[in-house]
């Protein structure tokens, strides 16, 4: 098996390492901030991060370094960074391994991005079920704080940036960059109408950058080692470096695997996670979190990289790969992820707000073996009438586990309907629409 | 009243943010701390020290699952049912849970010690099946497991089967004397 220098989890690799300040600092931490405050012009930090190509690690994908610059250059008023820790794709866990088990790697990482942004405030805004992980960061700022690196003045550079943590409350939606903003501004987590974008309307109405956990752990390393460095790794040159990819579901090795980008599903799937957990084969994959396309094992040797999933008709998204062996049935499957989407629909657009719940209760119904023919235009057709409607990205991710069982697992939902009509059970469903 | 038994803490929650709005969810969950849930006096008293109405905050506190306007057991079993968890057995766990308790999600023991609910990703999904107990997370559960973890929590209040700083697969072990 091919083994890959790993970046991100290297320290945390290392037998015994606990992530504390005195530890972080013996593996060369806190060494990029030093290089660069005060010594580097904030727009040349931003020049070096764009010429890395590092692109956002949440889900969207997004040039980081473009990303910051889009802020206003001549904008007299405070500027935020918000770090999202929302981590809440369903198969999406590296966030909160990497904010549990080296708390400054992110932080330095926050302090590069807040100096090249020329914010003084940041907010980590965590999952409020990662009660540990708060803790784990409040301690690490603390300690950040006392040393000196986050404050006022740092390094007698008279740059002051300052870090807190913000925990959310249990909502999906404030994964969502403007629902999150919303969120930190104590409403309910509802995304915003864009334009105006938070770049120059976000947190408070102020210039704002939000960036995902991962991505900003990866600037210490980018700013230390170079951005060629960088882009050398990976699937250049449009997606670089490494991924921490999350493997979940029926593998004999379920867990964080930090690769470069651009290997394939079945190295990650059959090497680094170890295989099936059985000598059942498998029979679909998700590549990128709940909101991706399913996946068949025809895509098996599609690279992990941003332009290769989207070509098979998915997309990578948070690296959350789920994978599920032959006998699982699909229809069950889509009906769960459904049944998510639907409980995390935050209520603001009525395409998804209605549409995820007529969703549920017609999937309901045929694995309920109360289906009919009807049921499978009705969902093509509810499904075509939520993706695109909605203020955010939310209502084409949710259409997503359907449509796509729909198109490769066809024949599983007309073999349930198939036996709805042979008992003569067509009749409609006492309407189930409790969460 | 939180504004007489915790004025530092409120104080330095609001010194966190140029807009004493963004002090709500914070301080909600200081009133959670406090009495086991949002009570309706809890959500008058913060929307004073925001100067906020109090529909503002309660139209805020009924967004977010985890706070809690009723009250909860003691121990708040949360399972996660998601496609992931599902995978690999979560409906099972459920299952266990309400033979070995004798109530169905949403219900708590007539003792007001457990109260079990069904809960969307917790973001465990390589370590499923898994629940969330209070804030304490317990991961790749079996039925050994959970009778361990409810004895203990009975007679502790807390077990030792909880999880985290979490890092899966596992590292390696220091090695001894090193």
């Amino acid at each position: 098996m091919p083994t890959y220098e790993p970046i991100l989890l290297k320290n945390m690799l290392q037998p015994g390492y606990t992530g504390s300040l005195a530890e972080y600092e013996r593996t060369g931490g806190y060494q990029a901030i030093r290089k660069v405050l005060g010594k580097v012009s904030p727009a040349d930090v931003t020049a070096v991060v764009m010429k890395s190509g590092l692109r956002g690690r949440g889900g969207a994908g997004f040039p980081t370094g473009v990303k910051w610059g889009f802020l206003p250059k001549d904008y007299q008023g405070p500027r935020y960074l918000c770090c999202n820790a929302d981590e809440s794709e369903p198969g999406t866990f590296k966030d909160r391994q990497l904010i549990e088990r080296d708390p400054h790697q992110l932080l330095e990482g926050m302090l590069l991005a807040c100096y090249a942004i020329g914010a003084a405030s940041s907010y980590i805004y965590i999952r409020g079920e990662f009660v540990l992980g708060a803790k784990i960061l409040e301690q690490a700022i603390k300690d950040a704080r006392a040393a000196g690196y986050v404050g006022k003045n740092i390094f007698g550079t008279n740059t002051t940036i300052d870090i807190w943590v913000h925990r959310g409350a249990g909502a999906y939606i404030c994964g969502e960059e403007t629902a999150l903003l919303e969120s930190l501004e104590g409403k309910r987590g509802l995304p915003r109408v864009k334009p105006p974008f938070p770049a120059t309307h976000g947190l408070y109405n102020k210039p704002t950058v939000v960036n995902n956990v991962e991505t900003l752990a990866n600037l210490p390393h980018i700013l230390t080692r170079g951005a060629e460095w960088f882009a050398s790794i990976g699937s250049p040159p449009k997606s670089t470096g490494t991924r921490v990819f999350c493997v979940s579901g029926h593998v004999a090795r379920p867990g964080n695997y930090e690769v470069p980008m651009g290997i394939t599903f079945r190295e990650l799937i059959y090497e680094q996670a170890g295989g099936m957990r059985s000598d059942k084969k498998l029979k679909a994959f998700i590549p990128g979190g709940a909101s991706a396309p399913f996946l068949t094992p025809d895509h098996l040797d599609v690279k992990l990289d941003f332009e290769s999933v989207a070509l098979a008709g998915s997309m990578l998204g948070s690296g959350g790969v789920t994978v599920m062996e032959e006998g699982t049935d699909m229809v069950w499957a889509a009906l769960r992820l459904m049944e998510f989407f639907y409980h995390e629909s935050c209520g603001k657009c009525s395409p998804c707000r209605e549409g995820s719940s007529w969703l549920v209760q017609i999937m309901r119904r045929i694995v309920n073996k109360r289906g009919q023919m009807a049921d499978l235009e009705t969902l093509t057709d509810l499904c075509k009438n939520i993706a695109g409607r909605t203020v955010c990205a939310f209502g084409d991710a949710e259409v997503s586990p359907i449509l796509s069982t729909l198109k490769h697992w066809r024949h599983e939902y007309v073999a349930l309907i198939h036996a709805a009509e042979a008992a003569n059970l067509i009749r409609p469903e006492p309407v189930g629409t409790k969460h | 009243m939180l504004q007489e038994t915790h004025k530092a803490e409120i104080d330095d929650i609001l010194s966190r943010y140029p807009v004493k709005r963004s002090a709500l969810l914070p301080l909600l969950y200081l009133a959670q701390r406090e009495q086991g849930y949002v009570t309706e006096a809890a959500m008058q008293e913060i929307a004073g020290i925001l100067r906020l109405t109090p529909p503002q905050v309660y139209e805020t506190a009924t967004f977010y699952t985890m706070l809690n306007l009723k009250p909860v057991g003691k121990f708040h079993l949360q399972v996660c049912k998601s496609l992931m968890c599902a995978l690999v057995g979560s409906d099972t766990v459920i299952g266990w849970i309400g033979a070995k308790l004798g109530i169905k999600p949403g219900e708590t023991t007539p003792d007001k010690l457990f109260t079990l609910s069904v809960v969307e990703c917790l973001a465990a999904c390589g370590t499923g099946p898994m629940m969330q107990v209070n804030d304490d997370y317990y991961e790749r559960l079996t039925e050994e497991k959970l009778d361990r973890i409810l004895a203990e929590l009975r007679q502790t209040g807390t077990s030792s089967l909880k999880t985290g700083p979490f890092m899966w697969p596992e590292p390696a072990a220091a090695k001894a004397g090193a």
